[in-house]
């Protein structure tokens, strides 16, 4: 191991346990959420909004990236919510194609 | 100034010197391979979110049992897998290699019966929803070949990623490997679970038939 790259044993037992067990909570409120009666696009936007806490808390504990360096964190994660959020320019057009459709 | 007093000084600027991330290599290249498959997950969910947006019947084929419950029991396996893949590194961490071992083959258990548990779903769409990657009973084709290339390309990865943690155990077991190697498995396991925390909501939640 170099001197600069010392291993990171980030986290206890406890901590990833209160982890999984907040993932398997969320996963029971999104089931749940699915078979509420809310219109689409709230619906959309709740379980993405869950599903985007239990990312974070996946990637900040499970896969460590909390325990690292700031800099190996704006490395990766910035480029990669621009490059997601670019993906949605298509999305609009998604409106038109329904236009297109015959009634 | 010197050689070694640039270097000092390269040292104090990035706390790091020759690595400013401070991570081993493996592990960064690891993470440089996550962030280009996240791209191409997120742009077939895209995909698949604009061919949803852009048809106005799009189906619900999902019916409380057994999809949404297998959907639901599989999340809950692959969010287990991820807690005995995090207690390997822990324990590799901590210089337990018999430990890790026990650990990386229950995550292996867990992948295995995501897989097997996927396989029954998709045998019961096939078989009695007659839903296939090019036809089912509501004339929109591209239902199921969005379903199957994003759930094949997804369980793709958890079989890889079985077959990969298997070496990796392999090898630990038999004095082989180094903390870093483990870790560096367990990102790739723990995106493929993190993949699944967006797989399930956007393709299974939002089609249940009410």
């Amino acid at each position: 191991m170099h001197g600069t790259m010392e291993q990171h044993v980030g986290g206890t037992t406890k901590l990833f346990m209160t982890v999984w067990i907040a993932l398997l909570v969320l996963t029971g409120i999104e089931v749940f959420l699915s078979y509420m009666q809310t219109p689409l696009v709230i619906m959309l936007v709740a379980l993405m909004g869950l599903s985007i806490v239990k990312a974070a808390l996946i990637i900040g504990y499970f896969m460590h990236l909390k325990f690292e360096r700031f800099s190996l964190f704006l490395t990766l994660i910035p480029m990669l919510v621009f490059c997601i959020i670019l993906l949605f320019i298509f999305i609009p057009d998604a409106m038109r194609a329904l236009g297109l459709r015959p009634q | 100034m010197s050689s070694d007093a640039k270097a000092g000084t390269l040292t104090s600027v990035w706390h790091g010197g020759g690595s400013p991330y401070a991570v081993d290599s493996k592990k960064f290249g690891m993470w440089l391979f996550v962030i280009s498959d996240a791209l191409t997950f997120s742009a077939m969910l895209v995909a698949y979110t604009y061919l949803r947006m852009a048809t106005p019947n799009w189906p619900t084929p999902f019916h409380f049992s057994p999809s949404i419950v297998f959907s639901t029991v599989m999340t809950l396996v692959l969010l287990s897998s991820s807690l005995t893949m995090v207690m390997g590194v822990h324990a590799m961490n901590h210089d337990n290699r018999k430990g890790a071992v026990g650990w990386l083959v229950a995550t292996m258990v867990c992948g295995t019966a995501f897989v097997v548990l996927h396989m029954t779903e998709w045998m019961h769409l096939i078989n009695d929803e007659k839903v296939t990657p090019f036809g089912n009973p509501w004339n929109e084709p591209l239902f199921g070949a969005t379903f199957f290339g994003i759930t094949g390309l997804h369980m793709t990865h958890v079989t890889i990623g079985v077959i990969y943690l298997g070496i990796i155990a392999f090898g630990v077991g038999r004095g082989k490997f180094k903390p870093i190697d483990v870790e560096v498995s367990g990102l790739y396991w723990h995106f493929v679970d993190l993949v699944w925390m967006f797989v399930f909501p956007l393709i299974y939640l939002m089609s249940v038939k009410m």
